[in-house]
């Protein structure tokens, strides 16, 4: 038997090979989770367009657009995971395994990421095509970082949230609503979230990843210096922050939840 | 090495009924009740009892899923509530009826997901993804996306998953519930050769199919409302009600027998089954003489109700349950988990 870190890497692998796969195998996604998606940007596009804001908002929508497939991806394909998982009998069949659950959560978002990567991609490049957008990267390493460290929170919290609701029943689909279009308001996908305010969206960028890695990215990708929250610098250093917090309690949270559902008989689906 | 492969002191496993909606609610139902048992290693032991005994929940105990309320487990000698990381490596499970993995993957990439999953090198883990696969009978659809094949092909798939990871104590439940006569058929004679090639595994499995702890089992221990009742080896637990004859009997109406035909003289075990829907009661007694019979017969029809077929058969373990419990297997089968406290 492999141990250690080859063995924690195997099952990472693994378990993102489901996902990598699975977007080659069933190509429906393209229409699902690409083009309507890219409908509703360009309606945005259309708006900022008829009020003849500045070309760069048509910037920050196609941005918007893209992070809101990683946020969606996130929250019900990461944060329900483990809910699907229990639900399709493979849950149980993990937790009895030797395996590392950090490993699990790993491969999840290893495969979360390169599938919603691609839909992102697709989104830029019709966007560029139709509507022609051109971004102006003043600082492309700290665009890099920024972007990366906004992966690492947004893909934390979703195994953070995927730790916690796996022993949930039915009710989580509730949770999930809320953390739809309240968020799509206070992440300020559309539209640059200081126009809420300072203080409500500096309460907003503090636990919602997107509403700081949108606000740095338009700032590194746009030059949207004038409507910026915080530097880029602040804004990355909190994301990391933000990120570490998410994983280790992601982590900690997933071992207090078997604890609890080993002692409560949550493990399993009670028709199992 | 232990000197048992599965043993368990006092398992007891309660849970609290919570449901707000349910009468019983905040009542404690007992699923376990102070279960004990030794298992040899290599032996194939199985756990006989209806739905509802208990049997699966002290798998989810032994399979580190789930915690008892008291009471120990050891699995080849290591603890199995408290030391997971060391007995998780050695166990698998199976349950009937159950599918796994994902439909997007083949059957043999699921398998060879589980083989990672347990750590297995892949050099070693081919050979025997590429066994199971025939095993089971999938060598045609190996290549077969999961969510295209049957629920049987899944559900031998699944079957295949336990097996892949070649554990040192393997948990079947209830294995072939749902199969069709050939598929278990196959699925038994599967358990029986793995055995034979392996005869350091040891197996745990449950049924409620009398027949097949018959068939498979060294031993057998029967279930019932969260308690051994007894246990022994197919043989001689059947012997314990050889001297007794039994009779199964058809009698007209299916209003309740009378109560002193439980009790009547030569009787040692009664359980009648109306059958509302053919207006008709099956009776299975055990009898202490043949000369019993002649006389229950006699007693029946003079209440006026017509003896529609009369059958004695060689004991089986089904009466074995119903000495030992008063009931029918089959009969409690449907019936609420567990006791009450």
């Amino acid at each position: 038997m492999i141990t250690g870190v080859r063995y924690f890497l195997k099952v990472a692998l693994a378990r993102a090979y489901v996902r990598i796969i699975g977007a080659q195998r069933e190509l429906s996604w393209i229409i699902g989770d690409t083009l309507l998606p890219f409908l509703s940007v360009a309606a945005y596009v259309y708006v900022y367009r008829a009020m003849n804001a500045p070309p760069e908002y048509t910037g920050f929508v196609i941005l918007g657009g893209i992070v809101v497939t990683f946020w969606m991806h996130m929250l019900w394909s990461m944060g329900m995971q483990f809910f699907w998982e229990k639900e399709m009998g493979n849950m149980a069949l993990y937790l009895m395994a030797p395996l590392s659950r950090p490993a699990l959560l790993l491969g999840m978002a290893i495969g979360g990421i390169f599938m919603t990567s691609t839909r992102a991609i697709m989104i830029y490049v019709a966007s560029r095509f139709l509507f022609g957008i051109q971004f102006n990267i003043t600082e492309p390493m700290m665009a890099l970082a920024v972007s990366l460290a906004t992966l690492l929170a947004l893909y934390g919290l979703g195994m953070m949230l995927s730790s916690l609701f796996f022993i949930a029943g039915r009710g989580i689909f509730y949770g999930m609503q809320v953390m739809m279009e309240p968020v799509f308001f206070l992440g300020g996908f559309y539209f640059p979230v200081k126009q809420l305010g300072m203080m409500v969206a500096t309460a907003a960028a503090a636990i919602i990843p997107v509403s700081l890695g949108l606000d740095a990215l338009r700032q590194t990708m746009f030059g949207a210096y004038d409507s910026a929250l915080f530097t880029p610098k602040t804004e990355l250093i909190a994301l990391l922050v933000m990120g570490v917090v998410f994983v280790y309690s992601s982590i900690v949270i997933l071992h207090k939840m078997e604890a609890v559902g080993r002692r409560e008989g949550k493990l399993f689906l009670k028709n199992q | 090495m232990s000197e048992y492969s599965i043993e368990t002191i006092n398992i007891r496993r309660t849970f609290k009924i919570d449901r707000m909606a349910r009468k019983d609610a905040g009542r404690i139902l007992v699923a376990l009740d102070d279960v004990n048992l030794q298992v040899k290693p290599g032996e194939l032991f199985g756990l006989l009892g209806p739905n509802g005994a208990g049997k699966t929940t002290l798998i989810r105990i032994l399979s580190t899923l789930l915690s008892p309320t008291s009471g120990e487990a050891y699995l080849n000698g290591i603890d199995a509530i408290n030391d997971l990381k060391r007995v998780r490596p050695i166990i698998n499970t199976v349950s009937g009826g159950e599918t796994c993995g994902y439909g997007i993957l083949t059957a043999a990439e699921n398998l060879r997901l589980f083989t990672e999953l347990y750590g297995i090198p892949w050099k070693v883990a081919k050979p025997r993804v590429e066994k199971m696969i025939h095993v089971v009978g999938l060598d045609k659809f190996k290549g077969v996306k999961v969510n295209k094949l049957s629920t049987g092909m899944r559900q031998r798939v699944n079957f295949a998953r336990g097996f892949v990871t070649a554990p040192k104590v393997m948990f079947l439940d209830e294995p072939t519930v749902g199969m069709d006569v050939n598929a278990a058929r196959e699925i038994r004679d599967f358990i029986r050769n793995w055995q034979s090639e392996n005869p350091d595994c040891t197996i745990l499995l449950t049924t409620h199919y009398m027949a097949e702890a018959d068939e498979l089992c060294d031993r057998v221990a029967i279930v019932d409302k969260g308690t051994t009742q007894g246990c022994d080896t197919p043989a001689a637990l059947k012997k314990m009600v050889q001297k007794e004859t039994a009779l199964e009997l058809t009698i007209s109406g299916d209003e309740p027998v009378p109560e002193h035909w439980h009790s009547f003289t030569g009787i040692v075990k009664l359980v009648a089954t109306p059958n509302p829907s053919e207006k008709v009661t099956g009776i299975r007694a055990l009898l202490d003489s043949a000369d019993a019979s002649g006389r229950f017969i006699n007693e029946i029809t003079s209440t006026g109700r017509l003896l529609l077929d009369l059958r004695t058969s060689e004991p089986t373990l089904e009466d074995v349950f119903i000495k030992m419990t008063g009931r029918r297997l089959t009969e409690v089968s449907d019936s609420k988990p567990g006791s009450e406290e």
